[in-house]
């Protein structure tokens, strides 16, 4: 440790514009930790506590910090401000092009603003990199929709390249009677961040789901004064997607886990929500995602007490697909090793792309990255022959 | 249990550890918490000429995390009135005649002034006087301390005096800041001295506060060279005691040394016992952890030496002075090579940067599909421990190129992955003296030592 934490900054902007978020959300463990080699008889290097401290060392006009190249002229439109789009804009940008950065939402940084608990990434840390991207020269425009806002053939029209970043959608639907009772969990989450005035939380929290999403809401639930909070899932602890880590960390929140549970029915007395019917299931042969198809118990009805429901069940595929009749692969955009889509000159990386395995933002910063290199090269190269 | 008790240069003490003349042995009140503690001995904080001390005393070299590997102090011999000093020890050796009472003495350099410290000393009853040749800052600048220190004739003079005047063992502690300290050594021997004690701490600047620019420890803005001394003194220590050990003059006086530079558990008592001491003094450990530290340095050694079958310091002392020796008599037909446990590796590959750049290139990254490759050369875009950690080349020592230098051995961070292994020799035993005296122009022509070289085989890339 040499104390030279401006360098340190300076080496992880130059992998990584988008380090300060990723030492927070990223889960370490399976990544860098994960593969640090005192990890096989020593506990490993906090790589993401070390890349914190140096980041959170950094303070304002980053520009000079990294070498910007002259202005080639050329124009990038990215749909979607959060890691995939920010992190592809940042490197655009620091080759030279001219970015505008397109998001739907009121702020930019994705689910880094919006998504992921305050306790993980505050609103603050969030803004401060998409502060840190337009000091690098991008321009970003919110609330404007690709499709609503603007049409997409002019964006082709008036950019040399397109890289779409636009994310998954909504959580979708339970389908289930009472469903409309249920609280959106990326919703919970974002009012707990933006608008905690307008979120109150119930008494006995039910989260359907399993993923880290749902870690989340439990979280959020239990931190802001739930005095009982239940994560309900279809299978069991060996197939969730929440991380191990993260499995340790909600259990010492004192959240209680139900697995093999599906629920059947919200019950509600008109207004308020008072629990949940729900089957107990038993696991089969493999599903498409190869984990074991859970199969409903007959007659094994009961009923979970509640007062709050949560889903976090995942997010619809992104809604770009069938607006730009792109390729898919399992409903998601399909690229090729370059992140090219179907469309030519029509880029895309983040989790829209990621049809299969784990998602995590430092995938998408590394989408962002290579796809900008992907684009720079087929620019300059565009350059080289006219 | 070993017996642990000491006879140098006639005081006894039940142990070989005295707290070395500094500021643990500073007051009566801290030498009986210090032999309550069980500690053998003591040599007294320098008495002798007036003096006044300064604020900020000591700095601290820390690294790697671990505070003090060495301290530096500009702290003058002791500050209270003489008389407090002489009563408190005749104080302390009445109420502790089992323990070595020593008395570090330093005056100017005069033959009346030692005799005067000399008679004040053995009217306390104290068991021998220490005469402080080695104070490198402050004493020095008034012609006391390392400036006798550094001048064989003038430690050769005082100690005449002293010696003149004296009836107890007259211990000459010795200066490291010299060349060649066995010629210190060889006048105090001659001189008549009882024994000898070193090192006293080491010239040094501790560092420079890069905030303020001021040299650490700041007085007032001015710093100084300071004496040096705790663990990162310990192996110019050994050196130093064992080459008195192997010095055909002082070795055949007979005189005791009291070693110490840098002990700090009873690992390192053991290794300066090895080496020819008799006695061992001990300050920055103590200054660092406190006089508890007697308890495991005592027991420390006596389970070792119980374990290596010594019933008695003396019967291990000096045992390691024989394998000392000089290049020239080094067997050069030995061979070693390092050799990976692929098991224990964690391929972290220092071994493989340390061997490439800066020693003799006979390491390789090998791939799981056996190829060698270079470092770093993993796929950008592979993601995951599981990935990172199934492509991770192994480091392989290519032994046939390997010169046996070690540094792989030294940076390993995993203990026992890299062992020295030795082969069997591809010449006859042979050393440098022995083609010197045998094949001289072997030694004196690079021709003649490449053709020597290619009758034996020697192939050095």
């Amino acid at each position: 440790m040499t104390e030279n934490l401006t360098g340190s900054a300076r080496t992880i902007l130059e992998s990584n514009l988008l380090g300060a978020t990723c030492a927070r959300v990223c889960p370490v463990q399976e990544l860098c930790e994960g593969a640090c080699v005192l990890g096989k008889d020593h506990k490993p290097i906090m790589i993401g506590r070390l890349q914190r401290y140096a980041m959170d060392h950094l303070h304002g006009d980053i520009a000079r910090m990294l070498r910007i190249a002259p202005s080639t002229g050329k124009k990038v439109a990215i749909i979607g401000a959060g890691a995939a789009g920010l992190s592809c804009a940042g490197e655009l940008a620091k080759a030279g092009h001219s970015v505008t950065l397109f998001e739907r939402r009121p702020m930019p940084g994705g689910l880094s603003t919006y998504g992921i608990i305050a306790l993980r990434e505050p609103v603050d840390v969030a803004l401060a990199e998409v502060e840190m991207i337009r000091q690098l020269g991008v321009q970003i425009e919110t609330g404007i929709q690709v499709g609503r806002d603007i049409a997409f053939n002019e964006l082709q029209a008036r950019f040399d390249a397109v890289f779409l970043s636009a994310g998954l959608g909504a959580t979708p639907s339970l389908n289930i009677p009472g469903q409309e009772y249920v609280l959106d969990g990326l919703d919970y989450i974002e009012r707990s961040k933006i608008d905690r005035q307008s979120l109150s939380i119930g008494r006995q929290v039910a989260v359907i789901g399993a993923g880290n999403t749902a870690i989340d809401c439990a979280t959020v639930a239990a931190r802001l004064g739930a005095e009982r909070v239940t994560i309900i899932y279809r299978r069991t602890q060996t197939e969730m997607t929440a991380y191990p880590h993260e499995y340790e960390f909600i259990r010492k929140e004192g959240v209680d886990f139900r697995f093999l549970t599906q629920p059947v029915r919200i019950l509600h007395d008109g207004a308020n929500v008072i629990g949940i019917e729900c089957l107990r299931m038993s696991l089969s042969e493999p599903d498409e995602t190869l984990r074991p198809r859970p199969r409903p118990i007959a007659g094994s009805e009961f009923t979970i007490a509640a007062d709050q429901v949560v889903k976090a069940i995942g997010q619809q595929k992104p809604s770009l697909i069938a607006l730009l009749a792109l390729d898919s692969v399992r409903g998601y955009v399909k690229v090729n090793s370059e992140f090219e889509t179907s469309l030519a000159g029509v880029y895309a990386g983040g989790d829209c792309i990621r049809s299969s395995g784990s998602a995590s933002t430092v995938m998408a910063v590394q989408d962002g990255k290579l796809a900008a290199r992907a684009i720079h090269q087929r620019l300059m190269a565009r350059e080289e022959r006219s | 249990m070993a017996d642990l008790s000491t006879t140098f240069a006639g005081i006894r003490s039940p142990n070989p550890f005295w707290l070395a003349s500094a500021p643990p042995a500073n007051s009566g009140a801290q030498i009986e918490k210090a032999f309550e503690a069980g500690w053998g001995g003591v040599v007294w904080k320098t008495i002798g000429a007036p003096v006044l001390n300064v604020s900020n005393r000591y700095g601290a070299w820390h690294y790697g995390g671990r505070k003090m590997l060495a301290i530096n102090n500009v702290e003058l011999i002791s500050d209270r009135p003489l008389e407090t000093n002489l009563r408190e020890i005749a104080e302390v050796k009445r109420r502790w005649p089992d323990r070595a009472v020593i008395v570090s003495a330093m005056v100017e350099s005069t033959p009346e002034a030692w005799t005067t410290i000399v008679r004040q000393i053995e009217d306390t009853g104290a068991d021998g006087i220490e005469l402080n040749y080695g104070c490198p800052h402050g004493m020095s600048e008034r012609g006391m301390g390392a400036a006798v220190g550094q001048v064989p004739e003038y430690c050769a003079q005082i100690t005449e005096w002293v010696k003149r005047a004296a009836c107890i063992p007259i211990i000459v502690k010795l200066t490291p800041n010299i060349t060649n300290i066995v010629e210190p050594a060889r006048a105090a021997v001659s001189a008549g001295a009882d024994a000898l004690s070193l090192i006293n701490t080491l010239n040094s600047i501790v560092g420079v506060d890069l905030n303020t620019l001021e040299i650490v420890p700041s007085i007032a803005g001015l710093g100084g060279h300071g004496g040096y001394a705790g663990p990162a003194v310990k192996p110019i220590a050994l050196n130093m005691v064992s080459a008195l050990g192997t010095d055909e003059v002082v070795a055949r006086s007979g005189l005791p040394i009291s070693g110490m530079g840098g002990i700090s558990d009873w690992r390192d008592a053991a290794e300066f016992l090895l080496l020819g001491a008799t006695s061992l003094q001990v300050c920055t450990a103590v200054m660092h952890y406190g006089y508890r530290i007697i308890e495991d340095l005592c027991d420390g050694l006596s389970n070792w030496m119980d374990s290596k079958g010594f019933t008695t310091v003396a019967e291990m002392r000096g045992k390691s002075l024989p394998r000392i020796s000089e290049f020239k008599n080094f067997d050069l037909s030995f061979r070693a090579v390092a050799r990976i446990d692929p098991v224990q590796c964690i391929r972290c590959n220092l071994c493989y940067v340390a061997c490439n750049d800066t020693a003799h290139q006979c390491i390789d990254l090998i791939a799981p599909d056996g190829r060698a490759v270079e470092p770093y050369s993993y796929d950008v875009r592979s993601n995951g421990k599981h990935e990172a950690i199934a492509t991770r080349p192994q480091p392989v020592v290519r032994e046939e190129d390997c010169v046996g230098c070690r540094l792989c051995y030294n940076v390993c961070p995993v203990d026992g992955c890299i062992g020295m292994v030795e082969l069997p020799p591809t010449q006859k035993p042979v050393t440098w003296d022995e083609l010197t005296r045998t094949r001289p122009e072997v030694t004196e022509d690079w021709q003649a030592m490449e053709a020597y070289r290619k009758d034996l085989g020697i192939e050095i890339h």
